[in-house]
């Protein structure tokens, strides 16, 4: 019979297709494809936008960047999804995008109901008020009535709302889905306040058309710590994307740089022999390249240098290290040894 | 008559005649087939979904609905507080897009009717400032005149502290249109309630001037005396209550206005927006209405010596309204539908509060469900309103 063969001959290929989508590790699948496909925010200033030549730039991209290093020797070999941030997480769930690497919060929630992992974390962020300067308020506790512009999508609306509560104030929300024209209706002066996180603050505080004329208050009401996240069942491909970002953060602990990292290659320190490749072991270890650290900080640099290119006080964004220094000068960031 | 052939003669005609073949049994298979596959597709998009989320680890159910919502809203008809349920804060949606809905509405149908018949007007300037009008309104997308009517009530407005003040009580400013309201009072329950008895009096006071005129020719001015005890009975009782005139009066305190009514930016500007968008299509439907009746009504009306007011009402407009009603509802389903354009300018309509009620939930499907049903409800009341009122209005045949 000719159609019970051609209806076989469908159903097997329907099968093949279903078992490939499986069996199919994220890393063979980046590997065969020759690129990383990276889910960024787009029009976050500092983290994931592109600039004026149409580059794709931010600390989220270069984070993006270190893990097409580390697997192709290329920090090129990345390709860049914008989304916003109610399409992400199902961009990542799907199968659209590899990796997710847009200002991302990791909550438990997260964590446990959408089926993905974060990884190292690789910039501490916390909510933060932005207000105009003319209004004379130099603390969040006098903010009692004040209307509040939020954008929705995000535990920000949440939080601002939990921390009203608990120092018993009133306030307004105006919730407004775009973060362009959120940002022009705070400017023009319908809300006395903007909240969102403190990296975002400063830069949309950087757009006005007089950034003196604002200043962020110095609360930060929430712990916000943004983080890379893939998605559940392939740990080897969690594990490069993982020791990327701590490869960057090792690196700045370690004194190396994308300009002296030739250099180091000669160096006698046996911390530095094994971090660089230079003794093997670790490249074998996560099924890359020796090589996958020393082209991290070559193309992409260490930590400090990928903070103060984008987001650093040199910086239109103007950020202090603060959290996001290494904890040897009193921050957070902190790397597990390499080997 | 079947019982009486003899069932030894039936049994090969029907064998003669397959199943295939009649089309009777033929429709009633095709139908049991249909069934079929809709609902094992239905069952079959049912279970996959349920196995997916339960492989995730997603919550279902409505169980979210008696949770505490944490998030505030802007603005609110009943009183609502972010320790509130989720339960009360989607209804406080759904109360918002009633409430802009309900008002857009009747703006929309008083607004529409009169551009509809300025259209008409022998007057060149009218006519034109109305074809205008209806042309510039209907060929800019809805989406862009909400930004643009948002953008004017936040850019041109001054802040709270320098708010215009041009009488005394009412304040303009970028937070909104405060006015002054009466201190709440016990007579003005009972004002309202003479309002509403009035209005059911005037009601049977119509049906009998109108019974009367049938008799005898003579007829009676129920709508006028309505008109005047409606607005006379409320005020006498509100004088026999000693005539309260506290005002509640908008104060600046702090960063905002406390006191008096405040009509926010966001509903303005949504309000604006879909009000002037809509009555531009109504009145090219009240239009085609009133040019669908043909020309001889009109003189036949005027030779009977009606007034040309009364040749609009008795002749016009009740045989317009049959070919208006139809498309008209379904402009002011439109008008609802648009309003979950809410969310581009921060009013806080349904969808807004269900978009933020499946952040936090994580529960997209039973939130994307209850938007439909929400706006399905809308819709039908609507619709089963305006069908009665056309089924009422329409020519009765004999």
């Amino acid at each position: 019979m000719k159609l019970t063969k051609t209806l076989v001959l469908v159903l097997s290929l329907c099968l093949m297709l279903v078992s490939f989508a499986h069996a199919g590790k994220d890393l063979d699948a980046v590997k065969s494809k020759g690129f990383i496909q990276a889910g960024v925010n787009g029009s976050l200033f500092g983290f994931g936008m592109p600039d004026a030549k149409g580059n794709w730039a931010g600390l989220d991209v270069d984070t993006a960047r270190a893990i097409a290093a580390a697997i192709f020797g290329d920090a090129s070999k990345v390709k860049f999804t914008p989304l916003s941030a109610q399409q992400r997480f199902t961009a990542l769930q799907s199968g659209e995008i590899d990796v997710l690497t847009r200002n991302g919060t990791q909550t438990l929630s997260r964590e446990t109901q959408l089926g993905l992992n974060f990884v190292s974390v690789n910039y501490y962020d916390g909510q933060g008020f932005l207000v105009s300067k003319k209004l004379g308020v130099k603390s969040a506790k006098e903010l009692d009535g004040a209307t509040i512009c939020v954008l929705p999508g995000t535990t920000t609306e949440q939080n601002a709302a939990d921390y009203f509560r608990t120092n018993k104030m009133s306030w307004k929300p105006v919730v407004i889905e775009s973060t362009a024209e959120l940002a022009k209706t705070f400017f023009a002066g319908r809300c006395d306040v903007l909240t969102s996180d403190a990296s975002q603050l400063a830069g949309t505080r950087a757009i006005a058309q007089n950034p003196k004329d604002y200043i962020i208050l110095p609360e930060i009401i929430s712990k916000e710590p943004l983080a890379p996240a893939v998605r559940h069942g392939d740990d080897q491909f969690r594990d490069i994307v993982d020791f990327s970002v701590l490869a960057m953060i090792n690196a700045e602990e370690l004194g190396i740089t994308s300009k002296n990292v030739d250099e180091m290659l000669k160096s006698k320190n046996p911390v530095i022999q094994r971090f660089l490749g230079t003794s093997p072991g670790n490249g074998k270890s996560l099924g890359l390249d020796e090589k996958w650290a020393y082209n991290i900080i070559k193309q992409v640099g260490n930590y400090g240098e990928v903070f103060e290119r984008n987001v650093g006080v040199n910086t239109t964004l103007g950020i202090e290290r603060g959290l996001n220094a290494l904890w040897t000068n009193g921050g957070l960031m902190y790397s597990p040894p390499f080997k | 008559m079947k019982h009486k052939i003899p069932p030894t003669s039936t049994k090969p005609i029907e064998a003669a005649v397959p199943f295939w073949r009649d089309a009777g049994k033929r429709a009633i298979a095709f139908q049991i087939v249909a069934l079929f596959i809709v609902s094992g597709a239905s069952y079959y998009l049912f279970s996959n979904t349920q196995a997916n989320l339960a492989r995730q680890s997603i919550a279902t159910g409505f169980g979210f609905w008696g949770k505490e919502a944490s998030f505030e809203i802007g603005e609110s008809l009943i009183r609502y507080s972010a320790a509130d349920t989720y339960a009360r804060a989607l209804l406080v949606g759904a109360l918002n897009t009633l409430k802009v809905s309900f008002i857009g509405i009747i703006l929309t149908t008083i607004l529409g009717s009169l551009v509809g018949i300025a259209r008409l007007s022998s007057n060149w300037l009218v006519s034109k400032v109305a074809g205008s009008f209806i042309e510039l309104m209907q060929n800019i997308p809805v989406l862009l005149q909400l930004f643009f009517w948002y953008a004017v009530f936040y850019e041109s407005f001054p802040s709270p502290r320098q708010a215009l003040n041009p009488i005394k009580g009412v304040f303009l400013c970028n937070r909104g249109f405060i006015f002054a309201i009466p201190e709440t009072h016990s007579a003005h329950a009972v004002m309202g309630w003479m309002f509403l008895a009035v209005l059911v009096g005037g009601w049977f006071l119509n049906r009998w001037g109108y019974q009367r005129q049938e008799l005898t020719g003579r007829p009676f001015p129920a709508g006028r005396i309505t008109a005047a005890l409606a607005l006379f009975l409320p005020l006498l009782i509100w004088a026999l209550y000693g005539a309260p005139t506290a005002m509640n009066i908008p104060e600046l305190r702090g960063f905002n206005f406390t006191g008096g009514l405040t009509v926010s930016p966001e509903f303005g500007a949504l309000l604006l927006g879909l009000v002037l968008y809509t009555s531009a299509f109504v009145a090219e439907i009240v239009r085609a209405g009133i040019q669908s009746i043909n020309r001889g009504q009109i003189e036949a009306a005027k030779a009977i010596a009606l007034r040309p007011g009364q040749v609009l009402r008795l002749v016009i407009i009740p045989q317009a309204l049959r070919v208006i009603i139809p498309p008209l509802t379904s402009q002011m389903l439109n008008l609802t539908k648009n309003s979950s354009l809410a969310v581009a300018i921060g009013y806080a309509d349904f969808v807004a509060v269900a978009n933020t009620t499946i952040n936090q939930t994580g529960q997209a499907i039973e939130g994307v469900a209850m938007i439909m049903v929400v706006y399905l409800f809308f819709s039908l009341t609507t619709s089963v309103f305006m069908n009665w009122y056309n089924k009422h209005m329409a020519l009765v045949e004999r």
